[in-house]
């Protein structure tokens, strides 16, 4: 009896075992199904922009699993460039921010999105040209698809221009008509013109380049820096300065957005983007009272853009999906119009540009229906030439005009000095 | 509870055993950097295509970096900054380690601790403060020299308007220089207190019995018995301040501010790889500042180190 109780207590433990083991064995298999993992590397606040197209895309890929990277600006591409250096942790899929959209352009890293079996250029139609164009280098591969764009417009305070008696086309109408409207102002309320000469220097260097030709370098890195683009903005960005009409402070620092919030900056070159930052953390009391232009002297300039890459080093099995989640983010109107909504991210796909969303007003900018005027700023913006000097030629750029306005170093002997320099490095 | 025989580290093989994780972790992040940055020095390399699109280019890289004028404009700005927020280090810290050393007993070491307290926060939490203080219009420096000018006879040495700390090239390296200065005076008051605190009292005695004054004592007996520490002191003082970075690369955005009148040679060195995207350069500066800071050293070596029959 004894016996039996005890071979039985035995073929119950054994019962269980087994059982355990085939419900493991079935766990298994569930695991075992065909699930990929695509990894996607972005900064604030493309990864937000990421994470809200999962639902869609895991509609369509149940089978592959999407992880989001998330690193700061700057950090995420510092670990992009030693991703692709040393081909180790590379994401399948990177964002990217279109200055380095250039540099990397440059290297051989990034696939060419214009070969098959991606063949971008079939799309191309889609895309705003110039965010097209600033993927594209110079041997004419393809090297991100575009995501969003930073068309260039003139955010102004319509409260210091009614008080000043100065209209939006005095503004707009000449790049001299802006500085004189500048005095008025400055005479009137006290306020700056702008946050720094730089600002405006900035977009005028970007007017009136011959198809081709780079910022500062042309297509045979032949320096550009003494030509009567730059000649004639440094004299404006001088004229600013000898009238006190800038504030004297670089973007994002605590002076320029305490300017933006007591008033004491009347206008600002920027990024449509700008206006969204203003609302949500810069300067949320001024609601009302700002209001968007086209930039002065019809100049059309691009402040930013986000694009998404694929590295060569991706295994082959995962560069088509990775092509499929960049065609969701960059082709899908559903995705670019709902980034656009939540994150101001302007869409770069020219499909949505017919939506109602544009047409709506925009409380901050006191009702001003905006986001037409940035549509049409969009499609006027042309790609300039990336050289890869670029970085180091705005800094000498910048440290030029500084003398010139901080210490009446002579114009044409700063543009001569910044010519030595960059000449120095153009073919390293 | 016994190990099984299996288990146990033979003797031999016991030091080899507890010495690896320092000597792995440091050959994987010192020797093989210092050994890649060498080799990179010799090359044309743009990173974004992969280590196999390195370029033998010779001494090209240590050539341009010789003619560059930006890579002179760094290494003048880092020795000013060297001296002039190194040297008050010195010259505070030893009068202020022996005012504590002697005057200070129950509360010495939460006086210690306030000084020292710099040196231990973290960089990045110290710029952040210190370009809010530093703030042209809103700035509490600014605040404050704003205060003074109104005091009558101060007026006179109080600048005008606000100043410019962060933007003006003037005014970078002054700024930057308090802020170092401020954190590590500290540093330097415990290594002086420490050696202080091995200078025999029997000898002060003996002074006092001779009729020597506090400031004798202070010239003739403090001084010399420290000057090995001041010799360490100044060493580790050339070798930081000649590799100074954090301060004012976050004080100046990373940028090394107007004019580059902030940027060091260890920012420049940074910006040409990853702003500028010139590994190979960045790499052959790095080496050139190596043989500035040992050429310094051994200069301090030769100028501090204790001489005579008793070393």
């Amino acid at each position: 009896m004894r016996c039996w109780l005890f071979h039985s207590w035995k073929v119950l433990v054994a019962l269980v075992l087994s059982g355990l083991a085939l419900f493991e064995a079935q766990a298994q298999q569930i695991d075992a199904l065909p699930r990929q993992t695509l990894t996607v590397a972005a900064y604030p606040a493309v990864d937000e922009i990421v994470k809200s197209a999962l639902p869609l895309w895991n509609r369509l890929h149940p089978d592959v699993e999407v992880k989001v990277v998330s690193r700061q600006f700057t950090d995420h591409h510092t670990a992009m460039t030693t991703a692709l250096s040393t081909s180790f942790y590379l994401p399948d899929v990177m964002a990217l921010e279109v200055g380095y959209v250039g540099r990397f352009a440059q290297g051989g890293g990034l696939e060419d999105l214009s070969l098959e079996p991606y063949g971008i250029k079939s799309f191309q139609s889609h895309y705003v040209p110039y965010a097209f164009q600033q993927a594209t280098n110079h041997k004419g591969a393809v090297v991100a698809a575009p995501s969003d764009i930073g068309p260039g417009t003139l955010l102004y305070r319509t409260d210091l221009l009614v008080k000043s008696g100065v209209s939006e086309a005095d503004l707009t109408q000449s790049w001299d008509s802006y500085v004189a409207a500048g005095a008025k102002i400055k005479a009137a309320t006290g306020a700056y013109l702008m946050a720094h000469a730089r600002d405006m220097k900035d977009i005028v260097i970007r007017t009136g380049i011959k198809p081709g030709d780079g910022l500062y370098y042309d297509s045979q890195s032949n320096v550009l820096v003494t030509s009567p683009r730059f000649v004639r903005a440094f004299e404006l960005a001088r004229k600013v300065r000898q009238q006190k009409l800038d504030a004297k402070v670089l973007a994002w620092s605590n002076e320029w957005s305490e300017g933006f919030k007591r008033g004491t900056i009347a206008t600002q070159m920027s990024g449509a983007w700008l206006s969204g930052h203003m609302n949500n953390w810069l300067a949320p009391s001024t609601r009302g009272l700002w209001r968007a232009s086209q930039l002065p002297e019809h100049s059309f300039a691009a402040f930013g853009g986000t694009f998404f890459a694929i590295p060569k080093g991706v295994p082959a099995a995962h560069k088509q999906l990775a092509w499929q989640f960049i065609q969701l983010m960059t082709l899908n109107r559903e995705v670019q119009l709902g980034a656009f909504k939540a994150q101001d991210a302007f869409p770069a796909l020219i499909e949505t540009y017919d939506d109602p969303f544009f047409e709506q007003p925009i409380e901050f900018l006191g009702g001003q229906k905006a986001r037409v005027v940035w549509r049409e700023a969009a499609t006027h913006i042309t790609a300039i030439a990336v050289h890869k000097q670029d970085s180091f030629a705005d800094e000498v750029i910048n440290t030029e005009l500084d003398k010139v306005l901080d210490r009446g170093k002579d114009i044409t002997v700063a543009l001569a000095d910044a010519q030595r320099l960059l000449k120095q490095r153009a073919y390293r | 509870m016994k190990i099984p025989y299996s288990l146990r580290m033979s003797p031999e093989m016991a030091p080899y055993v507890f010495l690896s994780p320092f000597v792995l972790l440091f050959l994987v992040f010192g020797v093989f950097p210092l050994l890649f940055s060498f080799y990179l020095a010799f090359q044309s390399w743009e990173p974004t295509s992969g280590l196999e699109a390195m370029k033998f280019v010779g001494l090209d890289n240590f050539a341009f970096a010789l003619q560059d004028d930006w890579f002179w404009k760094s290494l003048k700005n880092t020795g000013w900054l060297a001296i002039v927020s190194g040297v008050p280090q010195h010259l505070v810290a030893i009068p202020l380690a022996y005012f504590i050393h002697s005057s200070f007993q129950g509360l010495r070491n939460v006086v210690v601790g306030a000084y020292f307290m710099p040196y231990i926060t973290s960089t990045v939490a110290i710029a952040i403060l210190f370009s809010s203080l530093f703030s042209t219009d809103y700035g509490l420096i600014n605040v404050g020299l704003q205060m003074i000018s109104h005091v009558p006879v101060l007026s006179w040495f109080m600048p005008q308007n606000p100043v410019d700390w962060l933007n003006d090239p003037d005014n970078i390296k002054p700024a930057i220089s308090m802020i170092v200065f401020w954190r590590y005076v500290g540093f330097n008051v415990v290594l002086y207190l420490a050696a202080l605190q091995t200078i025999p009292k029997d000898i002060y005695e003996a002074a006092t019995m001779d009729g020597a004054g506090r400031l004798q004592q202070f010239w003739f007996i403090t001084l010399p018995s420290l000057k090995p520490m001041i010799f360490f002191g100044v060493t580790l003082s050339v070798i930081g301040g000649l590799q100074l970075f954090e301060e004012p690369f976050i004080l100046t955005g990373g940028r090394g501010g107007s004019d580059q009148a902030g940027m060091t040679t260890a920012i420049y060195l940074y910006r040409m790889a990853f702003d500028f995207n010139d590994f190979g350069a960045a790499s052959a500066m790095s080496w050139l500042l190596f043989i500035v800071v040992a050429l310094l050293t051994w200069m301090t070596n030769r100028l501090f180190r204790p001489r005579g029959p008793s070393v």
